[in-house]
């Protein structure tokens, strides 16, 4: 028997690796990944919602997945880019290192 | 005399339909106990038979082709290809085959092993998942999915990954560069064809590809007829994915060794050149399914086993891929991209364009379909030859390469290298 | 949702993208990392099909194990390859605290709330999201559109401007794709 909380679980677990990666990485790429794995946990618990909660619009849930997935999209592709200006100018891509504004 | 008119449909002993026999197994299963219990045996059953076959089918069809491309592509550059193996050198894929398992398979020192040794394998995997989704028969679908036409696009896109893969593992410059040259193509070539298939989608409100075989049966009519830019920017970007002669910048033997699969020898190569036949087979059978009716022929499928059908269509639709590997040269990676940027994207487009139209046209106004098909066929047929015909003539490359006549002597003089 | 096959899919599918989300934080090569990414998306997809969410789940296929693991393989290869080993800052304990709290928090909501359930078993969801997407929910489709456009000319503008590695007098990053006439 799976029910609606084993996913909201494992939704949990992921979002919870994902936010462990995106803060105790060195590297931008991997930080984007570790978003990435975010992004993906929360629409696990949305996909899971739009089927096990009761609703007048069960299919909202993968509505708003879909546009999830279109803003991640445009997220990474803008993110990437920004990721291999910085290295241009900066020469690295290491975020303790880009510290320009810092006092 | 049943059999004969065709009206023996849905027994397990009608044999034109290869499903029938299944699914009456599947049934009887099903049935054991209180009819319940024993459904999770008839779900691996049915798996294990649909993936038995789909193994099966590819094999032979593997080793055919090898065959009939090499003997193909011999005849049209005026040689004679295999003849030494066996009667018209029909054993040469076996002796191949053979060959390729006694090599040595041989591993870079300084490459990433893992993922090395993974790569070839990774690789089947698309193409066998592509081959679960083809109708070969009204009921012969390994996995009949709602999605297939997206499903189809969504398994392609993993491909330049695997590519990818194998050309970063093996730590060698050559591989490496074919490597980015295949994603590189892959990624451009891949816009064109989900907007072909998009106005395929769109014109039959169908995206699992038996729907759109029987929206053919219904309105008895090819879809290449109504819909041939799609059926044109489709063949063309995805036979560029498939790593054929004239599109095959990410193995050029003459620019970069092999490619990606510089460094794998023996079965592992004989791996990654299966895959390449499996996927040409597999992008033939994707156009003989949306544009010429796939396992409906006029009415004949009554009589001839669908599924023959189905494979004949294939095997002819591979011929045109065969053709264009022989005939062709290959092409500059600027010119590709150039080409699935400047031509296939805007013909694609346009042809998104004039389907929504159409469709609206049609359905809004609830014309019947046996007056505005033809009038649509005509259109769309006219309107590919005009647009291909006039970028081509405007556009294209032809006015601007064409050999110039050196006039001044510093003409020749500017052409020589300094 | 019960039944052998289901729940054992479930068990499968969820040790494999929990595993591999973990691996993609433990992998030493940034290259191995990414992989296990895509292998991540593509357990997550299977996931979304035993939700009966077809449409989302070969979405996920099609957007993120093809397009943006490809794109971060190309975000990796334009830039430095002595970043990729090491690659933890002081925040790994930190870190892991957090992300332990927020789980936590969340599991423990998930387990103490009264969720009023129901099984919505959707035989194919295709056509549901295209009447929902071109009805009900028309301006945020249209937003998500001029977003992706903002989002396609921002990313040109970052990456292209005048190329400083670039060999002179080339103008973007497709400039050496550049046909020479002569």
């Amino acid at each position: 028997m799976v029910s609606l909380e084993h996913f909201l679980v494992v939704g949990a677990v992921l979002f919870g690796i994902g936010l462990w990666i995106a803060l105790s990485k060195r590297n931008a790429v991997l930080i984007l990944m570790g978003i990435e794995i975010m992004l993906n946990a929360v629409n696990l618990t949305l996909v899971a919602f739009s089927r096990f909660v009761k609703s007048d619009t069960p299919i909202a849930g993968h509505v708003f997945v879909i546009f999830i997935i279109t803003v991640a999209a445009a997220e990474a592709s803008v993110a990437l880019a920004m990721v291999v200006s910085v290295y241009r100018n900066r020469g690295t891509i290491d975020v303790d290192q880009i510290d320009l504004l810092r006092f | 005399m049943t059999a004969l008119s065709g009206f023996l449909l849905s027994q397990w002993y009608d044999l034109r339909d290869l499903g029938n026999p299944v699914r009456a197994l599947i049934d009887w299963i099903n049935g054991w106990g209180d009819g319940t219990t024993f459904h999770w045996v008839g779900y691996i059953v049915a798996g294990l038979i649909g993936a038995a076959a789909i193994g099966l089918f590819l094999g032979i069809a593997m080793l055919s082709l090898i065959w009939i491309e090499r003997k193909a592509v011999s005849r049209i550059q005026i040689r004679y290809g295999p003849n030494r193996t066996g009667p018209f050198g029909l054993l040469q894929p076996v002796a191949d085959a053979l060959k390729l398992m006694q090599k040595e398979a041989l591993t870079p020192l300084a490459g990433d092993k893992i993922v090395f040794w993974l790569a070839p394998v990774v690789i089947f995997i698309p193409t066998l998942l592509v081959f679960g989704v083809l109708p070969f028969g009204p009921k012969m679908t390994a996995a009949n999915i709602s999605v297939a036409v997206l499903y189809i696009v969504a398994i392609g896109s993993a491909t330049p990954l695997v590519i990818f893969m194998a050309g970063w593992s093996s730590n060698n410059k050559y591989s490496l560069l074919g490597a980015m040259r295949g994603i590189a193509m892959a990624i451009s070539y891949e816009i064109p064809m989900v907007l072909s298939l998009l106005g395929v989608v769109l014109f039959t409100g169908h995206m699992d590809l038996n729907g759109i075989v029987q929206w053919q049966q219904k309105y008895h009519v090819w879809l290449i007829v109504l819909q041939p830019l799609a059926a044109l920017t489709y063949f063309i970007s995805a036979s560029a994915e498939l790593n054929r002669t004239p599109t095959d910048i990410a193995e050029a033997e003459s620019e970069i060794v092999a490619g990606y699969h510089t460094e794998y020898s023996g079965m592992k190569f004989g791996l990654f050149y299966a895959v390449e036949l499996g996927n040409a087979l597999a992008v033939s059978g994707i156009w003989a399914t949306l544009f010429f009716g796939g396992w409906w022929l006029f009415g004949l499928d009554r009589w001839i086993p669908a599924w023959l059908i189905f494979l004949g269509k294939m095997y002819i639709l591979y011929g045109a891929l065969i053709i264009t590997r022989g005939t062709l040269p290959r092409l500059r990676i600027d010119q590709l991209l150039d080409f699935a940027w400047k031509f296939l994207l805007p013909l694609a487009l346009v042809n998104v364009l004039v389907v929504a139209l159409e469709v609206t046209i049609w359905q809004e106004n609830g014309i019947s379909a046996g007056i505005v098909l033809p009038v649509f066929a005509v259109v769309n047929i006219l309107l590919s030859v005009v647009l291909v015909v006039g970028y081509v003539q405007s556009f294209g490359f032809a006015r601007r390469q064409r050999p110039r006549r050196a006039r001044l002597i510093t003409d020749t003089l500017a052409a020589m290298p300094q | 949702m019960s039944g052998v096959g289901p729940v054992s899919a479930f068990y499968v599918l969820a040790v494999l993208s929990i595993g591999s989300a973990l691996m993609v934080m433990a992998a030493r090569s940034i290259i191995h990392a990414v992989l296990f990414l895509v292998l991540f998306f593509v357990s997550l997809a299977a996931m979304f099909v035993l939700l009966s969410a077809d449409f989302v789940a070969v979405a996920q296929l099609l957007v993120y194990a093809g397009a943006i693991g490809v794109l971060v393989v190309f975000a990796i290869l334009l830039t430095p390859s002595r970043e990729q080993r090491g690659m933890e800052t002081k925040f790994v304990g930190p870190g892991l605290l957090a992300g332990a709290v927020v789980a936590g928090t969340v599991i423990f909501i998930a387990f103490n709330t009264n969720w009023p359930t129901a099984s919505n078993d959707f035989p194919s969801t295709v056509d549901a999201i295209g009447q929902a997407l071109l009805n009900r929910w028309a301006l945020p489709f249209e937003i998500a559109s001029v977003l992706l456009i903002a989002a396609m000319i921002g990313a040109i503008v970052i990456v292209g401007g005048r190329g400083v590695d670039l060999d002179p007098g080339a103008a973007g990053p497709s400039a050496r794709l550049v046909r020479r006439e002569r």
